[in-house]
């Protein structure tokens, strides 16, 4: 559905995009996983037609985004990364706005929106403006939906989102995947890439690797611990330190810490006592995206 | 804007692609089915319409700013000078002299302010700031007219504000000369040259003629220029452009749907700057309504065709004011001769002052207005902004970008 060949892009010297190449199959919740300045924001905006990419080419449904760009932007919902629909409108009036725009009506296609918008509805007289981040998004949502488009890109939807609305946003995502619309949809959200059917790694414009979320947190070779004592900084500081630590980074309250080869617990117990640490509590951990990333970014 | 194709010969052909759009990539601009076309277009302006109503002090602005620069202009900020305050010291005490002091203050230009009794006087009066100009009348005032010699008075005025001094003094070297014509026989002038003048088209003079022309053009050019291209640079902030633009609408359409409602907007605007100046000021219109109106259409145009470029070439609101401030609004009002005659401007300002749009705009409306003139009159001046607005709009089509940056 979706394919890109070799894309790059600069913005004068700095490289956005190195050399891109995916594949997205119908049908698919594909998701790009990668920090900011990662290039997904750039991806997803040559995809939808707005930047030409400096090399490369890209098709959406074998219609190339340059040429077809008119055919193109009939089929596809597109959804920026900040809030851009009318915020002095009301919520009815911006979703008749863009449902008119695309030669529709909100009657014609609320099938498709339906479950969303009942949450919206309550508040279809209110400004866009004055709206939850949420709701915003699930407005930006439905604008983007209302056409019945093939093909979805939603650049960080949830960014900014409460965890409540993005489980919420998360589940909107699998009812529209199941009526076979193919999304590309990118976060900086690690734990949000078991949510998709496939993802793709990225960082500093270049795609790190691509796969199912198991598969890649499968693919994880190193033994992995998570350590916790009562001064975490000096933690991180000290592990950093310890000869066969590979990766080190803050996890939640734990620290994970991947070696480069197995190490008893007991070493590290003893390494730490040494260094005056207390309440020292070591685990072995699940791989998780975030460890995967953390991996692949150290080489 | 749903596009009907023109057939003047055979109507009825529907395969019928005219000329002007031959290149298919032309007739691919317009191809969109003309109904869904309309509705498009329709919602779109819906939409900017809600803009516009729903910021009220914009609104407000845009509305009360012409009635209020044209009132300006009419009461406060005029160059003719109604009731200045003059003094007379008056050494002769005669009857000529006390005629001629009461002729000065009959006039409505004139109100007696003080009599004075010496030179001291006359140098406190002007410092304390309560006479604007002082009249000298000698001894015997009168006597050497009345034996056919030339007399002499002294008209002293304040020179720190030049332009009233030279104003007050010719208004009452006018008054005087009257004064001493009535005062003789006719057989018993000496050979003068007399000279008749008459104002054509603004017999009094009035600085109203000048001025409503002059508002008319800065305020149509605000609205159309400023406000487009604020306008539409906001949907570059705000980030909607990027939705409009991934989505089917035809970047015309989008152009053509901001605009509309800034034209209906500067016309409301053209008729209350009309009504006010004649019925407020007594500006005449003598030539053709739908003239004057036409022409007003046209230069709102080309203002907007201003306008666009502007957007087209800015990202930023407040970058599109300033632009649009610099570029537009200054030599709208400095160059157009609106406020300073070009025939007094140095050759190279002169030369400039041809590519402002005001300049010929403001020709086209006295024209109209006051001389009464028909097309033929103005058909050159009416070209140049046709040829200027089909400039820019060619230029904005060139650079306005489908996509992002």
């Amino acid at each position: 559905m979706i394919q890109t060949q070799n894309l790059r892009k600069s913005y004068g010297t700095t490289p956005a995009l190195r050399g891109i190449n995916l594949q997205v199959q119908p049908g698919e919740l594909f998701g790009l996983i990668g920090p900011d300045g990662a290039g997904k924001t750039t991806l997803i905006r040559i995809l939808a037609t707005l930047l030409l990419a400096d090399e490369g080419s890209a098709q959406l449904d074998h219609k190339d985004v340059v040429a077809d760009y008119r055919a193109i932007r009939r089929s596809i919902g597109y959804m920026p990364g900040r809030f851009s629909l009318y915020q002095d409108l009301t919520v009815e009036e911006n979703l008749t706005f863009f449902a008119t725009i695309f030669g529709t009506t909100i009657e014609e296609n609320y099938e498709l929106i339906r479950d969303i918008y009942v949450q919206l509805e309550p508040f279809k007289d209110r400004r866009a403006g004055k709206l939850s981040g949420g709701m915003k998004q699930k407005l930006a949502l439905c604008c983007a939906l209302i056409h019945k488009p093939t093909v979805l890109l939603l650049d960080e939807p949830t960014t900014g989102v409460d965890p409540v609305s993005r489980q919420e946003f998360w589940e909107m995502l699998q009812r529209l995947k199941a009526k076979n619309i193919t999304i590309l949809v990118s976060t900086p959200y690690m734990d949000e890439a078991s949510l998709c059917d496939r993802v793709a790694l990225m960082q500093d414009g270049a795609i790190l690797q691509v796969d199912e979320p198991d598969s890649i947190v499968n693919s994880y070779d190193k033994p992995l611990l998570a350590v916790k004592t009562a001064n975490i900084y000096q933690l991180i500081q000290d592990l950093r330190q310890f000869e066969p630590a590979h990766t080190v980074f803050p996890f939640g309250e734990y620290v994970h810490l991947s070696l480069k080869s197995v190490v008893w617990p007991e070493l590290i117990h003893g390494y730490l006592l040494d260094r005056g640490h207390a309440d020292i509590e070591i685990k072995q951990a699940m791989p998780t995206i975030e460890d995967i990333f953390m991996e692949k970014s150290q080489v | 804007m749903s596009y009907v194709p023109m057939c003047l010969g055979n109507p009825g052909k529907k395969s019928y692609v005219p000329m002007c759009l031959k290149r298919k990539q032309d007739y691919k601009f317009f191809k969109i089915n003309p109904m869904g076309t309309n509705k498009k277009l329709s919602i779109f302006i819906r939409k900017e319409f809600y803009h516009i109503l729903r910021d009220r002090r914009t609104l407000l602005i845009l509305l009360g700013m012409p009635a209020v620069l044209v009132l300006l202009f009419g009461f406060a900020i005029s160059n003719e000078i109604k009731n200045a305050d003059i003094g007379v010291l008056d050494y002769a005490q005669n009857d000529q002299s006390q005629r001629l002091t009461q002729r000065l203050s009959a006039s409505e230009y004139f109100t007696l302010a003080l009599p004075l009794h010496s030179t001291q006087e006359i140098e406190e009066a002007f410092r304390a700031g309560s006479i604007k100009m002082a009249v000298v009348l000698p001894p015997k005032f009168g006597e050497e007219t009345a034996r056919g010699l030339p007399g002499s008075l002294q008209l002293i005025a304040d020179g720190t504000d030049p332009n009233t001094a030279t104003t007050l003094s010719n208004y009452a070297s006018a008054i005087i000369g009257d004064f001493l014509q009535e005062q003789q026989p006719l057989q018993q002038q000496p050979m003068v040259i007399q000279t008749e003048v008459r104002m054509l088209y603004n017999a009094g003079l009035k600085s109203v003629f000048m001025f409503v022309p002059g508002v008319m053009t800065v305020i149509l050019m605000l609205v159309s220029a400023m406000m487009t291209s604020i306008a539409i640079t906001r949907e570059k902030e705000v980030g909607t452009m990027e939705v409009l633009l991934a989505s089917p609408l035809p970047p015309p359409l989008i152009v053509i749907g901001k605009v509309i409602p800034y034209i209906l907007l500067a016309l409301a605007n053209t008729a209350v700057i009309l009504l006010l100046g004649t019925e407020v000021f007594g500006m005449p219109i003598r030539g053709n309504y739908a003239l004057l109106w036409l022409e007003c259409f046209l230069f709102v145009l080309t203002a907007l065709s201003l306008g666009i470029l502007i957007s087209t070439r800015t990202d930023s609101q407040q970058v599109a004011m300033l632009f649009s401030l610099m570029v537009l609004m200054l030599p709208t009002i400095l160059l157009s001769g609106f406020i300073f005659p070009i025939e007094s401007m140095p050759l190279p300002l002169q030369v400039i002052s041809n590519i402002i749009p005001a300049k010929w705009f403001i020709i086209i409306l006295k024209d109209v207005m006051l001389k009464g003139g028909g097309m033929e009159l103005v058909w050159q001046e009416t070209l140049i902004l046709l040829g200027m607005t089909v400039f820019f709009i060619a230029l904005s089509v060139r650079s306005f970008n489908i996509r992002l940056a």
